[in-house]
């Protein structure tokens, strides 16, 4: 069984200019997210996972708009939206809400927390003052936010509470794809939970598809029905988020989850593990982007790498829940596609 | 440090609320005893204003020519000028020549140089250079010069040489509005609006205007005191109010003749002056530190 996706995106490239010449013309780019083709159906939930600057963020951004995209397109429910125009765009747009890490930021700290809540709709129009009150009163409960917050403004709540009203405000225009950019990790240990449960428990109450990106490795495990490693820009390794944290394929993956501090990987470890630096993103490495970090580096390798689908590497995992799991694995590289590494 | 930062920010951001902001001013007034007294003064300049005809015992344009240069006495508190009007009912007069004047270059100022900020900071580009490349050559312009240049050209007026102050002060609030405007719009709450569709006017109405202000004000109430002054010294060089309208700089220019030998003519308009321009810096401070969280934390 196969559902239309809800988020298609194809191919989406964007580079910065980095104004270097007299007359501020661009010199160079920053190849900040080169060709990422990602799908993601109703209901689902994606994790991007990656280290810092590998363009997890602006590969968001560029999704929702607020980064101007160099090339690709974004395909929400079968509409084109950077194609759209005017109002069929607002339209578009509001089929998918993103919550920002920090709920201290996200919020201005001028209005109260009904306006916050229903700031989408506000901006859409048509609502008087008493039915946007309604409406915030609904989502606040939703959310576990007591009516009588809604008068108060942000600087009265915990973190928590805040990310509450962010989450509340995201899902005020019934949409159907969240963007979640680091949810939980401006939060208290104790509080992250309590934020999970709740993205969990819209889920299955709304239906909603989540885009997230963490770098909480047993976070995306646990809440992602898929997972796409990123490096440099480019989706190096897709696939269920179980299986492939469990068993990654790429190198890169495996260099990652070994970057995590666990039992089995004590600190002192942690350092062997990390070779080299992130490559400049201004001059893009030939072959595949991994190579000069790559222990498993071999002929081959100068070749640029795709995304290519493989199967069932012998052994490693059971197929689980057949719809979540029966989506492919993939990996940028052309020795673990045969299984030799 | 870091706890000392955030405590303060929480105590700005906690005056929000119009109860809690009114308490939070008391709080501040009660450890800036100066900023209750500038308030105290701008009260008392207001009063004037609003109230002239009843505070003022005799009508400011009434010549007794009997009691011409009179000192200052139970009856005539102030003195009496050169064609026997009362001194103190004609600078309680003239405080409506002065202070709206002030006031209207300062609102005036304002209203422009923040569209023009905020446009300038939206649009970007070539058209955000020509403005603030513009606004340097503006201000480079002395004030009273250009009003001079303008009274030459249009007649020497009052409204004309407030329009010449105002423009000359536009600038400052275009780069105030227009740095606010940049730093607001990376903000992450106007970000988060972007997504919802907002469009820059609404995003303008909504986030930047009502974020940005507090500065402005603080700007604009320091700038008040500079420009009572400004307007003062106009009416003194004859380029502001023309006789016989009451106002302090004419009243300092035209007691200027009798300087030696009635002390009273120039002083009391002269101190008039003083004590409002001082007032309006004393408050201005007094707001800037209560909403600075940098400085408010004292």
């Amino acid at each position: 069984m196969t559902t239309a996706p809800l988020l298609n995106v194809e191919d989406l490239t964007v580079n910065f200019p980095i104004p270097g010449g007299w007359f501020g013309r661009a010199t160079s780019h920053v190849h900040a997210v080169n060709k990422v083709d990602l799908t993601i159906r109703p209901g689902e939930s994606l994790g991007i996972v990656g280290e810092s600057g590998c363009g997890k963020s602006t590969l968001v951004q560029a999704i929702i708009g607020l980064v101007e995209r160099s090339s690709g397109k974004v395909v929400i429910d079968g509409q084109d939206f950077h194609e759209a125009r005017g109002r069929r765009k607002r339209e578009i747009r509001q089929q998918m809400q993103i919550v920002f890490q920090d709920p201290q930021s996200s919020l201005d700290p001028r209005l109260p927390v009904w306006r916050l809540i229903t700031e989408p709709l506000h901006v859409r129009g048509g609502m008087s003052k008493a039915a946007l009150r309604a409406r915030a009163a609904e989502l606040a409960a939703s959310v576990g936010l007591r009516p009588e917050h809604l008068d108060r403004r942000p600087y009265e709540f915990s973190g928590g509470q805040r990310q509450r009203i962010a989450v509340a405000r995201a899902i005020s225009t019934d949409p159907d794809l969240l963007i979640l950019d680091e949810p939980t990790s401006a939060l208290d240990v104790s509080v992250q939970a309590q934020i999970i449960n709740l993205l969990l428990k819209l889920q299955r109450e709304l239906g909603l598809a989540y885009l997230m990106i963490s770098h909480d490795v047993s976070l995306v495990r646990h809440f992602c029905d898929r997972v796409a490693v990123m490096y440099l820009g480019q989706i190096v390794e897709a696939g269920p988020a179980v299986q492939v944290l469990d068993s990654p394929a790429h190198p890169y993956t495996r260099t990652l989850l070994a970057t995590v501090p666990s039992l089995k990987h004590p600190l002192p470890e942690l350092a062997a593990t990390r070779v080299g630096e992130l490559p400049n993103n201004r001059i893009l490495p030939t072959g595949c982007y991994y190579r000069d970090r790559c222990s498993f580096a071999a002929a081959g390798c100068d070749r640029l790498q795709p995304l290519v689908e493989f199967g069932d590497r012998a052994g490693t995992v059971s197929m689980s829940p057949p719809d979540k799991a029966a989506w492919p694995r993939s990996v940028r590289c052309h020795r673990a596609q045969a299984g030799d590494i | 440090m870091m706890s000392v930062a955030s405590s303060t920010t929480q105590s700005v951001a906690a005056a929000a609320g119009w109860k809690s902001r009114l308490h939070f001013f008391w709080y501040l007034t009660r450890r800036s005893p100066l900023t209750l007294v500038g308030a105290v003064i701008i009260l008392m300049v207001i009063v004037m204003i609003v109230a002239a005809p009843l505070i003022a015992p005799y009508n400011p344009d009434k010549l007794m020519l009997s009691a011409r240069l009179q000192p200052p006495s139970a009856l005539h508190w102030f003195g009496t000028d050169e064609v026997g009007r009362d001194l103190f009912s004609r600078i309680i007069y003239g405080s409506r020549a002065s202070c709206v004047a002030a006031f209207m270059i300062v609102l005036i100022s304002v209203s422009i140089g923040v569209v023009i900020g905020c446009m300038s900071a939206i649009l970007g580009g070539r058209i955000d250079t020509a403005i603030m490349r513009l606004m340097d050559v503006i201000m480079a312009l002395p004030a009273l010069v250009l009003a001079m240049a303008l009274a030459a050209a249009l007649g020497p007026s009052l409204v004309n040489s407030m329009l010449a102050v105002a423009m000359v002060r536009i600038p400052a609030y275009v780069r105030l509005a227009r740095g606010q405007t940049l730093s607001l719009r990376e903000r992450v709450f106007v970000k988060a609006a972007r997504t919802f569709g907002a469009s820059p006017l609404y995003i303008l109405r909504w986030h930047v205007l009502p974020n940005a202000m507090s500065p402005i004000i603080v700007q604009a109430t320091l700038d008040l005191g500079g420009i009572v002054l400004i307007a003062a010294a106009l009416s003194f060089i004859g380029l502001g109010a023309q006789p016989p309208t009451s106002e302090w700089g004419a009243l300092v220019s035209t007691g200027r003749n009798y300087i030696l030998d009635q002390w009273w003519y120039c002083t009391f308009p002269g101190l008039a002056i003083l004590i409002t321009a001082m007032g309006c810096n004393l408050l201005g401070d007094g707001i800037r530190d209560m909403l600075d969280p940098r400085l408010g934390g004292r």
